[in-house]
């Protein structure tokens, strides 16, 4: 990374551009501790202190004693491990269907020539452009009573799976990468008497690895993230995913309780993103880049 | 990986060097099959689409024009609806609110993640450390960060006044003063999105050739100079594409105001999506709610139209 930005790397080198970078560097790190790093450690930390120490003013920087009990209570008194399942169900559910369905409509786009393919890339990337939670109206009542079959998914994981793959973004990111894998490889498959199914398994899937890596992680994301729709469709408590769960018990709960569950509802997320930060910072580096 | 693909086509080639004749039935059925193919692959995506994406943008203008109850047939109103939606007191606020709150993001959100990738850019330590900290933030769950900021915002043992008490400054009401909420309201959001943002622009000032910031140089431009006639011409297109984005996401706003405010004080908070979702699941009026919803996506759609056209044409000038 020696690549020239905005300041020159000679000025750099002179002890005044040195001592100015130093000053820069060390005003950034404490910006960033203080804006991003205080709050997760002061919600870690609230968690573990005593009730009445939560409250105290003064606030204490470090707790008197580690207590654990809010992360015990949590997790029984406001069910925690039935709503992470329920999460984690809606997430796996929502990746699985949309890596099925999206890679194989993006292939279909890509490298079949379908009849009317412009058009119905058309109608999908349209949809980029209309704002998706203006619709969540119309869509709570089409899920309520589907079109044609009259069944109803309210409170049904289903509610969750099926709208996660009308995701336009995840689609066309997918396409992209279809179109751009080297025309000889897959032409050379089908002489081969490859059928279509065969070349998007053996042929097209692994060389898109990463973009399938990529789409799999904003899948989950999303669905671990999303409130105003799960909190429309599941009314039952018991089928609430954790960030519905989570909003509707804060009300009726103590603080210290409250703020253990809102450190455990972070964790599988920022969890994911420690041991794949590489490949989610690429990602939406290169998908941005080009869009 | 190309080798041992030629290696194995050769021998194929070499067994069968006419291509087959066509199929029984000639082309026509040949292609009707790779069609029914094609719609094959594409039929489980078409369908999701279909019906929750596009049946419902259709419904939406349907029922803004129907009393709806689920469950019984709809009857059609006119636009009674859009008077009755029109007429609520609810519905400036909401508009004024969702508007305040937009301009507020982009004065507020919009430069700061500029000028912190502009820093960060010049960084030559850390760089992995900086991005996952900025990043951090829009890992946790949006509801987390809604909660998390509106115990920061009590004002009782508050870490918002603490902080203002400790710098011997006044303290302020934050996300419960009428006054103030909207504006608290905003910072959560900046906090937890700017992250994107941040790495969005990194990968667009890493993309600007380092021979133009020397050329600039060496044309005696300063530091400001720099930034103004080089890095801003160069990221202009993401930086518009984003500021559009942020726009229409921040129109939308729900989870901060319905976590953090519940709309109040004195309504000083309520949104657009809010009061869409107030008249669906407290009022069951969705016809009310759809309306309502048309009237979001009418304004959106034609403001994305015309910042597509200025900003484009501004472009070819």
């Amino acid at each position: 990374m020696s690549t020239r930005t905005l300041v020159s790397p000679s000025v750099l080198a002179r002890p005044r551009g040195k001592a100015a970078y130093w000053t820069v560097f060390t005003g950034v790190v404490l910006l960033f501790a203080l804006a991003f790093l205080f709050p997760v450690y002061w919600m870690v930390t609230g968690a573990m202190k005593s009730p009445d120490e939560v409250a105290r003013t003064p606030p204490t920087l470090v707790p008197e004693r580690w207590h654990t009990d809010g992360f015990t209570d949590a997790w029984d008194l406001m069910q925690l491990p039935r709503h992470l399942w329920n999460t984690v169900v809606q997430a796996a559910g929502a990746w699985a269907f949309q890596l099925v369905l999206c890679t194989a409509a993006a292939y279909a786009l890509s490298r079949l020539r379908p009849a009317f393919g412009k058009v119905v890339l058309g109608g999908i990337l349209a949809t980029l452009m209309v704002p998706a939670q203006a619709l969540v109206v119309p869509k709570y009542l089409t899920v309520a009573d589907l079109p044609l079959i009259h069944t109803n998914l309210l409170n049904d994981p289903l509610a969750i799976w099926l709208p996660a793959v009308a995701n336009a973004f995840n689609l066309y990111l997918l396409k992209r990468f279809f179109d751009q894998l080297p025309r000889d490889v897959l032409e050379a498959a089908e002489i081969d008497g490859a059928g279509k199914l065969r070349i998007l398994w053996s042929i097209v899937l692994p060389m898109s690895r990463p973009v399938l890596g990529v789409v799999s992680i904003f899948a989950l994301v999303a669905v671990w993230q999303d409130f105003l729709w799960p909190l429309m469709v599941f009314s039952d408590t018991d089928k609430q995913p954790i960030s519905v769960a989570l909003v509707q018990l804060s009300a009726n709960i103590q603080l210290t309780v409250l703020i253990a569950a809102m450190v455990i509802a972070s964790i599988p997320m920022v969890a994911l993103f420690l041991v794949f930060q590489r490949h989610i910072i690429a990602g939406i580096s290169a998908g941005s880049a080009k869009g | 990986m190309t080798r041992t693909a030629a290696r194995r086509t050769a021998p194929a080639i070499a067994v069968r060097p006419v291509p087959a004749p066509p199929p029984v039935g000639g082309r026509g059925r040949r292609r009707l099959r790779d069609q029914l193919q094609a719609y094959g692959f594409l039929l489980g995506g078409l369908v999701c689409f279909a019906l929750f994406s596009w049946y419902p943008a259709i419904r939406a203008v349907v029922i803004a024009f129907q009393k709806y109850t689920p469950g019984s047939p709809p009857e059609w109103v006119g636009t009674a609806n859009f008077t009755r939606v029109l007429h609520d007191p609810e519905f400036a606020a909401a508009w004024r609110n969702t508007l305040t709150f937009t301009l507020l993001a982009l004065l507020i959100g919009f430069a700061i993640p500029f000028v912190l990738a502009l820093v960060l850019n010049e960084l030559r330590h850390a760089r992995a450390f900086f991005r996952v900290v900025v990043y951090l933030p829009v890992m946790i769950p949006p509801v987390v960060s809604a909660l998390l900021w509106k115990w920061f915002y009590d004002p009782g043992a508050g870490l918002a006044n603490e902080a203002l008490r400790s710098l011997h400054l006044p303290t302020s009401d934050w996300s419960n003063g009428a006054d103030t909420a909207l504006v608290s309201l905003v910072i959560v959001a900046t906090w937890a999105n700017l992250g994107g943002t941040v790495l969005i622009y990194l990968a667009a000032l890493q993309s600007i050739p380092g021979e133009l910031y020397e050329a600039a140089e060496l044309d005696g431009a300063n530091l400001l100079q720099r930034v103004r006639h080089v890095t801003i011409p160069q990221t202009r297109f993401v930086i518009l594409m984003l500021m559009l984005l942020q726009i229409i996401a921040t129109m939308q706003v729900f989870t901060e105001p319905f976590v953090i405010t519940g709309g109040g004080p004195e309504n000083a908070t309520v949104t657009v999506l809010y009061l869409i979702y107030k008249y669906a699941f407290l009022y069951n009026d969705f016809g009310g709610a759809c309306a309502l919803s048309v009237l979001l996506l009418v304004l959106l759609g034609a403001f994305s139209a015309g910042y597509l056209r200025l900003t484009r044409s501004e472009g070819d000038t």
